[in-house]
Formats: structure tokens, C-alpha cells, sequence
């Protein structure tokens, strides 16, 4: 796929001679709607605060009637969807909050304070649980690897991940990173945070009891991020526009490890009783939420708000996203105890209002006069929604059903084809390669938990003081997605949960990010619908809740909109950190084995990037009640001790995977697959629910059997050792390649793990610029 | 045989230490910044983090807390002082150390798992250490390149003040004159280094060979108290 010629750039939006609501992005209907709720028309300050609630980054008006359709409970959920992240009890009183945000728009015109603040906002969001992060992945999507752009965002926005995480010392652990060139204008930079917490110090963003104090402690307010809700994060966008660019906010992880280790202790201590950061919307959106939840109002004092610049107006006041700011409702015998800790911390802290029983926002100025007045659940519960229409493509790629008979053309593109070459271009493949420039740049190991960070596999986090483990990994599948945006969440889900159960860890739940264009349109529109419906299908499949995430629309630009990106997050646990498998081979003589088997289609996969053109572009299906049984199989062999690794086949396909295998383990495999009449499907397709895992040969029996019991394939594909990954193809498939290229070339993959590792190691600094 | 973990606002490895000295054997306790107070600490361990966002220069404004007056007349006293990363640099700063941190060669931050020799084994830093044992330990900093005048990393050397250096094919990860990758005060009672012990203190997390160290502190200052 290329980028088309570029079309000329968008003219900048005439704002001057517009009218107020339309210049704030609310629509002529909206405003009708707005004086509906009010019983009168808004005045000015009243219009800012409703065009920022209502943008679609706060509101949710496109995409709340699908999202009311996933599975949203379970066993162990004691917070989900609503609040700011998901927590899930995971016994002796602890508990786990896990919560991925997406930071799209800010990266992609100012990288490095865009995807800063997308950590701060993001850790913000766990630590108002009551919860002590300690983990973030960062999941990124790139254009182009070669252009300039790429390169620069690419370098700025891991500079900005590292730059917060590092400095207020929670672990960067995992991630993914992915080049497509429908990002190039609109990168993804998508955050998971993971927090852990004792189940009393759950904290809720709620305003209960007029009578107690608002406070807002944290760094003053200024104008930075003024509208970065409505008019950064919720409109299609040309390249740096300069307008934009005060709707970047800016982060200051300084503050931010103050704000975190403040209101921990404001947490431990009992002394509120509701918490609520303030990121998109800032003020607005925190009075007006925690104030519905509780079914309260809140009386704000405007003058209050301490300032870091003169001259604010009242409208920049309540929308001004400044970061590392929290509002906290306090009792007023204890707010003399929440000064002391704020200040300790030498945060400013001021009470800006207090809580009242009429259920109205109220902003007061000087003397008393009162400046707008709107009932909470106008600007959050009671906001806009829209049934928006969603039509397919004309031409949609479905997956073929399960179990469809192969098609002779699914073997065509490896006519000629030297296997050990296709695999060490996948390997240097910057989406398959070596991430280790990217994770270099993050502090994996602060905090001394880190098992396993973020070099390959998923991310292991143990508990101190517990025999325990938090699993956690993000997955997505937009080149599937681009085919079939069904299919690319059910996949994307099952994938993540599949990384997290080969360590032997039990999912918690899932949080998603969804990715998509403008839900005006009706194709994105129908993309996020059948989006939605995937990520329900699989979790009712899995038997998961979703606990939580985030929309993000309009991922457009001048030049086209990005491909349908379902972003996935799971933690998993583990109950006993000595029980952990990893993905690497381990010792000489294990066996090597294959569990599931392919199913035909090489669409959306990285070799039909490699082949070109694949004539047969339907990416393959999935079956999820098989996929179940393959995890509760998995579950079931690490729980007994049988798996000395077990890994999962994604991109690049069984190949790469065993590639992985070794490299990872620094030990070779000497191994046999059966080829049917299609030996790229078989080597390099990227079929789901297939896991490559070893066992000691005394342990292959009982593996044989347990895989027998559940009717999951199982097949023996070799032994490990040496130092060379070596893979005779035999079957109906496995010749013609060699005769066609002359006698002298094998028809086999025979290649020493130092060709391997070279190509893997190199992949992505060459791709990007950064060799040498 | 008690050591006080100093907490500067934005230090971020001051809970690793106080876990990581508990496992080598000793009571470890947090000290407040604004309190000059050391609680009757026998080592003191200055965490990594980035004190004060470290504005201005890394371990800059640091060296001007009301706390390190005190762990200058700890010093002074022959009390034993380790600084870890922002620590050494607060250290290097405060001029309790020799020699100064720049930024890395590579202009980045750099976190990777790295081998160190052992100069000596006859410190207070490194007496549990085993004759001809490296130690694997991660680094994780934007600002770790030792540097100091010829003549003086002579001499430091000459007295034997150059503790640990990076060595193997993990390497040396900021450029770092001579490799130096820890250092000795002159009377050998405060030492800064780089990369983190602490978070080297358990098989389960890679290697437990920070542990080491940390034990010949906490063993170290015990003697040193039975002696006083």
C-alpha cells in the first residue's frame, strides 16, 4: 500500500466570522438542543463549558449507543466502565486498575508533549482509584518508517513516553510498535497504565454530601490546552496546524510524581471523600462529573482557582486542560489535614466551592455574581448522543467462515521462494523486528518489580509480599483490520488474551482503545460498529469484561483516515510467579510442538506486505469457542508444570515464532513441517489460535494426552539444540520451490541464529534511520 | 545497624532501597528532605529519581536541602554514604564525591543491564563481594557520563577510587571516562555509582548481585557501630 499523491492542504477554518458555537465546534442543532436542556438560551461561558463536555472526546455522543452493547461485568470487577479506570480484586484485599487511553491527536502535532501527557493523563487516571501505578505500555503506530515525519514523531514521542514515565519512576514494561502507511499523518500513541491497590483504598470520582469542600490541589492553572477536547481531539485535522498548537497541553512529570505521591497518601490517610483528575475539559468536566455521579451539584467560586497568568478570562478558566491538577471533595473537619499533605508536597491547594443538593454547575465570580449555571447531567449523563448511520464498503474482504475449503492460490506467492530469505526479511521487518530501540529509551526496572519487560513476550510485574504476578501485554491487528474491522477486534482481543495466558496468568478483563475516522462518514461508522460487535463476541467467547477505555474518532486528515485500529489491553494474573512460562526455548532435547493448526488466507498478514501482491487478499478466520478451549488447554498444562515455553504465533506467522524461540533463548531447533499444497499459509500466515510451546521429552506424553482430551491439534514438529534454526518442509507442498530455482538451493530454512539475530536486531533502527 | 533512605521530592528508587537494605539485613527507614534529622541512621543511601525535577542540572538543587547538611557532617564523621544514580550525581554536586555526571554520549536515555568489575575488595562497599565476580545490574539514566581532568582520574585511580567500571559486550552505556562507573571518596566512606543495586537484589528479577553490595554496606556499618 503507498500513500496517494497528496492532495493540497485544508484551508485554516475561518474562526473570526463565525459564529461562537460553531468556532467552539458545537453544531447549529446542538445549540438548539443546549437551549432545550437549559429552558433558556446559554450565555457565552455557558456554551464553552457545554462545547467542551460535549465534544465526542467527552461525551462519547457517536460512539455511546455501541459501547452499551459490550459485556461489562464480571467476577472480581469492583469498578468498571464509567469511572476512570477498571479495577478487578485479585485477592488478599488487593486489587488491580488497568485503564488504555489513546493521546492521538496532541502527539501527532507536538510529539514529544503529546505523548508526555498522554502518560501523565493516563497515570492520572489510576492513581484517582486509589491505586499506586506501576506499569505502562505504550502501543504505537507510525506511517512510513522512512519519511521525515515518521522519524520525527517517532523520536519525539518515544522521548515523550520515556521523558514522564522515567521521572516519576513508574516502569515503561511493554508495548507494541506498528508502521502502516494510512498513520502517516495521524501516528497512534496509545497508553496502558496498571496500578495496584488495597481494595479499602478504592477511591471513587464522586462529589456525595453538600456541604463539602472542592478543592483543587496540583499545579496552578494557565492556558495551555484550551479546547484539546473539541477542537484538537474531536475534528479531522491537517499537519501541524498551527492554530493548534496551544491545544497541546504540557507536561511536567515532576508534578506529576508529587500529584501521585499526594494523593496516595491523601488516599491511605481516609481523608476524601472523591477524587477526580482533571485532564480533557479540565474543571468542567471534573465538577460536572463527580458532581452527576453523585447526584449533587456544585456552587464554584471562580476567583478561587489559583492561576499561573493573569488575565484569564472565566471560560479559559473552566476548560483550560492544564496538567497535574486534582479535585478532591473533602469533609471541612479535615481539610486542615489536606493542606498540610499538599503543601508537604509543595503543591498549591486552594477550596474553589462546595458541594450542594440542587444537582446544578454553578460558577460564581467576584461578588458573588453568578456567571453560569447548568445542571450536571446536561454537560455528562444527559449529554447528546446520536444514532449515527453506518453502511459497509462496496467491496468488503470478509474472512472466509472457518473451516472453508483452502483455495489452490493461497500457495501461489511462495513459487520460487527461498523460505530462509522470506524469514529474514520478516524478521528485519520493522513491525516484526526488535523493539530494544525503542524500550532503551524507557526505564523498564524502577520499582523493582519488572520479571519480564518489554523485550518480547508479555509483561510480567510480580506483587512484593505475595507469591503473585501481574501479566499484561496490548495487541492489535490493523492490517486485519483494513480487511475486515470485525475480525481485526476479535483477533486483536484474542491475541491479548492468549499473550497473557501462555505465561500461565489468568486474564482479569480487557480494556480497549478504538481507533477509528470520522463517525460522520458512514464506512467509519459502520468500521466502529462492527468493531464494537467484535470485541463483544470475544469477550462473551472468553468469558471477559470490559473494563473500561476510550474512543477516539476522527483520526483523518487531508489525506485519508487511518485503518481500523482496535487497540487491546489485558492484565492477567498469575497466582504463583514460580509457575511462569516464558516464551523462549530453554535446554537442549526439549520437545518442540505446535498447538492448533493454520487455517487458509494470508491476507492482512506482514509476508503479504513481503509477497506483494497476494492474490487471495481475505485475511484468515477465527474460530473463538476453539480458541476458548485452546486457552483453558494452555491454562490447564502450565497449572500441571508441563510447558518449558510456550509462545504465541502472530506476525510473520510459525516461522517467525520459532525464529523468536530461539533467538530469545539463545539455542537452536532442529525441526519438521508438513506442508499441504500451501506452504506459505503453513509457514508464514498468520492464522490465530496456534501456540509453539516445548516440553521436556518426559513430559510429551501427558501433553499428548491432555491436548487429545481437548481436541485441540497437537503436532510434533522437533527437537531444540545447536545453533541454528533449522526447518525441513516435507508433504504434498514441500518441493517445487527448489526444482524451479535449479539444484544446489534447499528447499528448507537452515539458518545459523546469528544471521537471525543480525536481521532482528537491526530491523528497526535501519528502517528508521537510527543505525550504527 | 540502621539505614535512612533520604527522600527528595521526585525521588523515584527511594522505596526500591528501603526494600533492597531490608533484604540485605538492615532496618531501613525513609528521611524527609526538609528534615535535617537523620534519625540516628548508621549508612545513609541517597536513592535515583530525578530530586527537584532535576531542573537547572541533575542533583543541582538537590545538594541545597536542609538534609544534606546533615549527610555532609555524617560524612565528615566517617559515616558511611551511597549514593545510586541521582543520588551519585547529588553526591558529585554536593562535591562529596570526585568528578562530575554529564549528559550520556549517546544523548539519550539509556536503561540496559550492565556488567561491572570490582576494583577492590577491601571497602565498605564491596567486602561481601567474591573475589573475581562481575556484577549485572541495570542502568537506567540520561545523565551518567563520568568525566574529570586527566590528571585527576590519575590520581583517583592511583588511590584506588575508581570502584567499579563497566566492562563485557553489554559495555559501558554513556560514554563514561575510563569506563568508570563508580567512585570513591578520599577517605573511602561515601561512594557514588551509576547503575542500580537495588533493583539487583533478587534472583527473580534478573540478578541478585546488587545484593552484594548493598550487604557489605549494612555489614560494614554494623561493624563499625560494634567498634564505636
Amino acid at each position: 500500500m503507498t500513500v496517494a499523491e497528496r492532495p493540497p492542504r485544508p484551508a485554516v477554518a475561518e474562526v473570526m466570522h463565525t459564529p461562537l458555537h460553531r468556532a467552539l465546534g458545537l453544531t447549529d442543532h446542538e445549540l438548539g438542543v443546549i437551549g432545550g436542556r437549559l429552558g433558556r438560551a446559554p450565555n457565552d461561558l455557558e456554551l464553552a463549558m457545554f462545547s467542551v463536555m460535549w465534544s465526542e472526546h467527552c461525551s462519547y455522543k457517536s460512539s455511546r449507543p455501541l459501547l452499551r452493547t459490550l459485556p461489562t461485568s464480571g467476577p472480581g470487577l469492583v469498578a468498571g466502565v464509567g469511572e476512570n479506570a477498571g479495577v478487578v480484586s485479585i485477592g488478599d484485599g488487593l486489587a488491580v486498575a488497568f485503564k488504555l487511553e489513546s493521546h492521538n491527536h496532541p502527539s501527532a502535532v507536538e510529539p514529544f508533549q503529546g505523548a508526555a501527557t498522554g502518560v501523565g493523563g493516563i497515570l492520572r487516571d489510576i492513581f484517582t482509584m486509589g491505586a499506586r501505578p506501576i506499569a505502562v505500555l505504550d502501543a504505537l503506530k507510525f506511517g512510513d518508517p522512512s519519511s521525515a515525519r515518521t522519524r520525527r514523531l517517532v523520536s519525539g514521542v518515544v522521548r515523550g513516553v520515556g521523558g514522564y514515565g522515567n521521572c516519576v519512576g513508574v516502569p515503561t514494561v511493554g508495548g507494541e510498535l506498528a508502521f502502516h502507511p494510512s498513520y502517516e499523518e495521524n501516528p497512534l500513541v496509545n497508553v496502558m497504565a496498571v496500578g495496584l491497590l488495597e481494595e479499602r483504598d478504592l477511591t471513587r470520582a464522586a462529589a456525595p454530601g453538600p456541604g463539602n469542600l472542592v478543592v483543587l490541589y496540583g499545579s496552578a492553572t494557565g492556558r495551555d490546552g484550551i479546547g484539546g477536547a473539541s477542537v484538537l481531539a474531536s475534528a479531522t485535522f491537517g499537519d501541524a496546524d498551527p492554530q493548534k498548537r496551544p491545544t497541546v497541553q504540557i507536561g511536567d512529570p515532576f508534578a506529576g510524581k508529587l500529584l501521585i505521591e499526594a494523593s496516595l497518601e491523601l488516599i491511605e490517610r481516609g481523608l476524601l471523600e472523591g477524587l477526580q483528575d482533571l485532564g480533557a475539559a479540565g474543571i468542567t468536566c471534573a465538577v460536572s462529573e463527580t458532581a452527576d455521579r453523585a447526584g449533587t451539584g456544585i456552587r464554584l467560586e471562580l476567583d478561587a482557582v489559583p492561576r499561573r497568568e493573569t488575565g484569564m478570562a472565566a471560560f479559559e478558566v473552566m476548560i483550560s486542560e492544564s496538567q497535574e491538577r486534582m479535585l478532591a471533595i473533602v469533609r471541612p473537619d479535615r481539610i486542615d489535614a489536606v493542606v498540610e499533605v499538599c503543601r508537604r508536597w509543595g503543591l498549591p491547594v486552594a477550596v474553589i466551592g462546595r458541594v450542594t443538593d440542587d444537582g446544578d454547575v454553578t460558577v460564581v465570580g467576584a461578588d458573588g455574581v453568578e456567571l453560569a449555571r447548568v445542571p450536571a447531567s446536561a454537560l455528562t449523563s444527559d449529554a447528546i448522543v446520536y444514532e449515527r448511520e453506518g453502511r459497509p464498503p462496496a467491496r468488503s474482504r470478509r474472512a472466509p467462515a472457518p473451516g472453508a475449503p483452502e483455495l489452490a492460490h493461497d500457495g501461489l506467492p511462495e513459487r520460487g521462494m527461498d523460505p530462509g530469505a522470506v524469514l529474514v526479511s520478516l524478521l528485519g521487518d520493522p513491525n516484526l523486528a526488535s523493539r530494544a530501540w525503542v524500550t532503551g529509551r524507557y526505564d523498564e526496572t524502577v520499582g523493582s518489580d519488572t520479571v519480564c519487560g518489554g523485550a518480547h513476550g508479555a509483561a510480567v510485574v510480580r506483587i512484593k509480599g505475595t507469591a503473585k504476578a501481574l501479566v499484561m501485554a496490548t495487541d492489535s491487528n490493523p492490517r486485519v483490520g483494513a480487511l475486515d474491522p470485525y475480525l481485526g477486534a476479535v483477533s486483536a482481543v484474542a491475541e491479548c488474551t492468549r499473550n497473557v495466558v501462555i505465561t500461565g496468568a489468568r486474564p482479569l478483563g480487557v480494556t480497549d482503545c478504538l481507533n477509528f475516522g470520522d463517525p460522520e462518514r458512514a464506512e467509519a461508522f459502520w468500521q466502529l460498529t462492527e468493531a464494537v460487535r467484535g470485541i463483544a463476541d470475544a469477550c462473551r467467547a472468553l468469558e471477559l469484561a470490559v473494563t473500561g477505555g476510550n474512543v477516539s474518532l476522527y483520526n483523518e486528515s487531508a489525506y485519508g483516515a487511518i485503518v481500523p485500529t482496535t487497540q487491546i489491553g489485558v492484565v492477567g494474573l498469575l497466582d504463583d510467579i514460580g509457575r511462569l512460562v516464558h516464551p523462549v526455548f530453554r535446554a537442549g532435547s526439549d520437545v518442540v510442538a505446535l498447538l492448533g493448526e493454520s487455517t487458509p488466507g494470508l491476507g492482512g498478514s506482514i509476508y503479504a506486505d513481503h509477497a506483494g501482491a497476494v492474490p487471495d487478499d481475505r485475511p484468515p478466520g477465527i474460530d473463538l469457542a476453539r480458541e476458548s478451549v485452546l486457552q483453558a488447554l494452555l491454562l490447564d498444562a502450565t497449572r500441571s508444570g508441563l510447558l518449558r515455553s510456550a509462545q504465541d504465533v502472530g506476525g510473520g506467522g510459525l516461522c517467525v515464532a520459532l525464529a523468536e524461540c530461539c533467538l530469545w533463548g539463545g539455542i537452536g531447533a532442529d525441526l519438521q513441517v508438513t506442508v499441504g499444497t500451501a506452504p506459505a499459509v503453513e509457514l508464514f500466515g498468520e492464522s490465530p489460535s496456534r501456540v509453539v510451546v516445548s516440553v521436556a521429552p518426559t513430559a510429551w506424553d501427558a501433553l499428548r494426552s491432555l491436548a487429545a482430551g481437548s481436541g485441540i491439534p497437537l503436532r510434533r514438529l522437533g527437537l531444540i539444540g545447536g545453533d541454528r534454526l533449522r526447518i525441513r518442509l516435507v508433504g504434498e507442498g514441500a518441493t517445487g520451490a527448489a526444482e524451479e530455482r535449479g539444484a544446489g538451493v534447499a528447499d528448507e530454512v537452515d539458518m545459523p541464529l546469528d544471521v537471525l539475530r543480525r536481521a532482528w536486531e537491526s530491523g528497526l533502527p535501519r528502517a528508521i534511520g537510527e543505525a550504527g | 545497624m540502621k539505614v535512612g533512605v533520604v527522600v527528595f521530592p521526585g525521588s523515584n528508587c527511594d522505596r526500591d532501597a528501603i526494600h533492597a537494605a531490608r533484604l540485605a539485613g538492615a532496618q531501613a527507614e525513609p528521611l524527609w528532605h526538609e528534615d535535617p534529622d537523620l534519625h540516628g541512621a548508621d549508612a545513609v543511601i541517597l536513592p535515583g529519581g530525578f530530586a527537584y525535577g532535576d531542573y537547572l542540572r541533575a542533583g543541582a538543587l538537590a545538594r541545597f536541602s536542609p538534609i544534606m547538611g546533615s549527610v555532609r557532617e555524617h560524612a565528615e564523621r566517617g559515616g558511611l554514604v551511597l549514593g545510586i544514580c541521582n543520588g551519585f550525581q547529588v553526591l558529585a554536586e554536593a562535591g562529596l564525591v570526585p568528578g562530575a555526571l554529564l549528559r550520556n554520549a549517546s544523548l539519550r536515555f539509556e536503561h540496559r543491564w550492565v556488567r561491572l568489575t570490582v576494583t577492590r575488595r577491601d571497602t565498605a562497599f564491596t567486602s561481601a563481594i567474591p573475589p573475581d565476580v562481575t556484577l549485572l545490574m541495570p542502568v537506567a539514566h540520561g545523565e551518567g557520563c563520568y568525566t574529570s581532568p586527566d590528571d585527576k582520574l590519575d590520581a583517583l585511580e592511583a588511590r584506588g577510587g575508581v570502584l567499579f567500571r563497566y566492562v563485557g559486550p553489554e559495555g559501558n552505556p554513556n560514554g563514561s571516562a575510563r569506563d568508570v562507573a563508580g567512585v570513591l571518596s578520599e577517605r573511602e566512606n561515601v561512594c557514588g555509582l551509576m547503575p542500580h543495586p537495588e533493583r539487583a537484589s533478587e534472583r527473580l528479577l534478573g540478578s541478585d548481585d546488587g545484593l552484594l553490595l548493598l550487604r557489605s554496606l549494612v555489614t560494614s556499618a554494623g561493624q563499625r557501630l560494634a567498634a564505636a
